[in-house]
């Protein structure tokens, strides 16, 4: 757990965590990433993600995930990680010929 | 609801790339190439130091604007002449605070602490927009900051739109969705006073008497006064130069102050015919630079509210992490 040894006579404030807000525009549809908030508990996270992403009929669900959760590929991987797909063009179907005449396909 | 670029100062020379820092040639080189060929840049990847503080800068103080922008406005909520104004109101005042949160978190994604910038604020390090160093007198102020005020950030932000930083773009994105309507509340509100009584006409005159020079410093200085804007232009963090949106603000501007049948307080102001653009009189910046540093009652009004909400706030901040803290401890215990 925390232990906060106190540098000066008064403590300095710690932030509230961070969380990633996702919201669903309409039934049917995914969960968005649109923002973050900061909150100091999950029920505070959705209040905050409502007032702040949902203003306007945004959206009628909600996600908040704690940011540190989150774990993301490395930027510097992106290379090796998505550029071998590159040249496989032949899982896309417009990489095939069809005679004309054959339709349906 | 607005940033004034304010990375200057007039008798201070601009602020010192970070040369000590030393980065990779290659590495400043492909940056450059992908900002060239129109690719957004996300928070991980890599960014020269430069970059990464002249956004934080300029996108804290965005944010540092959009909250103390709140308190001009804030001062007319319980005098709004109706339910109707007084709903309208609100809600603005609502949005504002929504956009200083957008643009603190995408400032964030740059690893700078929402504390650290709330320092900034309020030990007076970082600025916020000269504007708000204004009072608002009467009501005749709320439909002239809403016209104008907002019409200018309007001007600025919808380039912004397409700011090479991915979270500053969309943070810019979701708020230029939202501006429109605090423009139009705001010139619908000068719009009743104009054509109302000869006293409210001449409180809609008064209040565009007094907000349209700050208006158009909001814009920042003039271009051959801004050391960074040709650097900013370049890394697409700008899109237009200080002069070009004063001047486009200016051409929109003026027609729309003719309709409402006031006079915008510039006796020099005259069509162009060769330019298809307003010529102005001089602007005076020595107001606004004392404006900047932050002269006057008015910013410290200001800036004694940001530090009274700050440490009245305290308690409460400290009892949620404590009730938070206190959340997570019985479901790890369950």
């Amino acid at each position: 757990m925390m232990s906060d040894t106190p540098k000066k006579a008064k403590a300095p404030s710690k932030e509230w965590p961070l969380w990633e807000v996702f919201v669903r525009s309409k039934s049917g549809l995914s969960h968005r990433h649109v923002g973050s908030v900061h909150a100091s508990d999950s029920a505070l996270a959705i209040e905050a993600a409502r007032d702040l992403y949902t203003r306007r009929q945004e959206g009628v669900s909600l996600w908040v995930v704690p940011s540190s959760s989150i774990v993301a590929s490395d930027p510097d991987e992106a290379g090796n990680l998505f550029e071998p797909a590159k040249d496989k063009i032949y899982r896309h179907p417009t990489f095939y010929s069809i005679p004309k005449h054959v339709k349906h396909i | 609801m607005y940033t004034t670029n304010l990375n200057f100062d007039k008798n201070k020379k601009p602020p010192k790339e970070p040369e000590s820092v030393v980065e990779d040639a290659e590495q400043i080189a492909a940056f450059e190439a992908r900002i060239a060929a129109d690719e957004m840049i996300e928070p991980k990847d890599w960014m020269p130091e430069a970059y990464r503080k002249t956004l934080v800068r300029q996108m804290s103080q965005h944010a540092h604007s959009e909250i103390v922008g709140m308190l001009p406005e804030g001062n007319w909520i319980t005098r709004a002449p109706t339910l109707k104004r007084k709903a309208i109101l609100l809600a603005k005042v609502q949005d504002e605070g929504g956009h200083g949160l957008y643009l603190y978190s995408a400032a964030e994604t740059l690893g700078t602490s929402r504390d650290e910038m709330t320092e900034a604020l309020l030990s007076g390090k970082a600025k916020y927009s000269t504007i708000f160093n204004y009072p608002t007198l009467t009501w005749a102020d709320i439909g002239a900051i809403g016209w104008l005020v907002d019409g200018a950030a309007i001007m600025n932000q919808i380039p912004l739109q397409r700011c090479s930083y991915g979270p500053y773009s969309r943070a810019m994105i979701r708020i230029c969705k939202e501006e429109s309507f605090h423009q139009r509340q705001g010139y619908e509100i000068m719009w009743a006073l104009s054509y109302g009584t000869d006293a409210q006409k001449r409180m809609a005159q008064d209040a565009l008497n007094r907000w349209w020079w700050p208006s158009l410093m909001m814009f920042g200085p003039p271009d051959d006064a801004s050391p960074n804007s040709e650097r900013s232009l370049r890394w697409k963090i700008k899109r237009f130069t200080n002069d070009e949106l004063r001047q486009k603000f200016i051409d929109v501007t003026v027609p729309q102050a003719e309709a409402l049948g006031l006079t915008v307080p510039d006796p020099d102001i005259t069509w162009n015919e060769e330019r298809g653009s307003y010529d102005i009189g001089p602007i005076d910046w020595d107001e606004f630079y004392s404006v900047v540093k932050g002269e006057g009652p008015v910013a410290r009004d200001r800036m004694a509210a940001k530090h009274k909400a700050w440490d009245e706030g305290a308690w409460v901040r400290e009892a949620a992490i404590a009730y938070g803290e206190k959340q997570q401890a019985k479901a790890e215990a369950a």
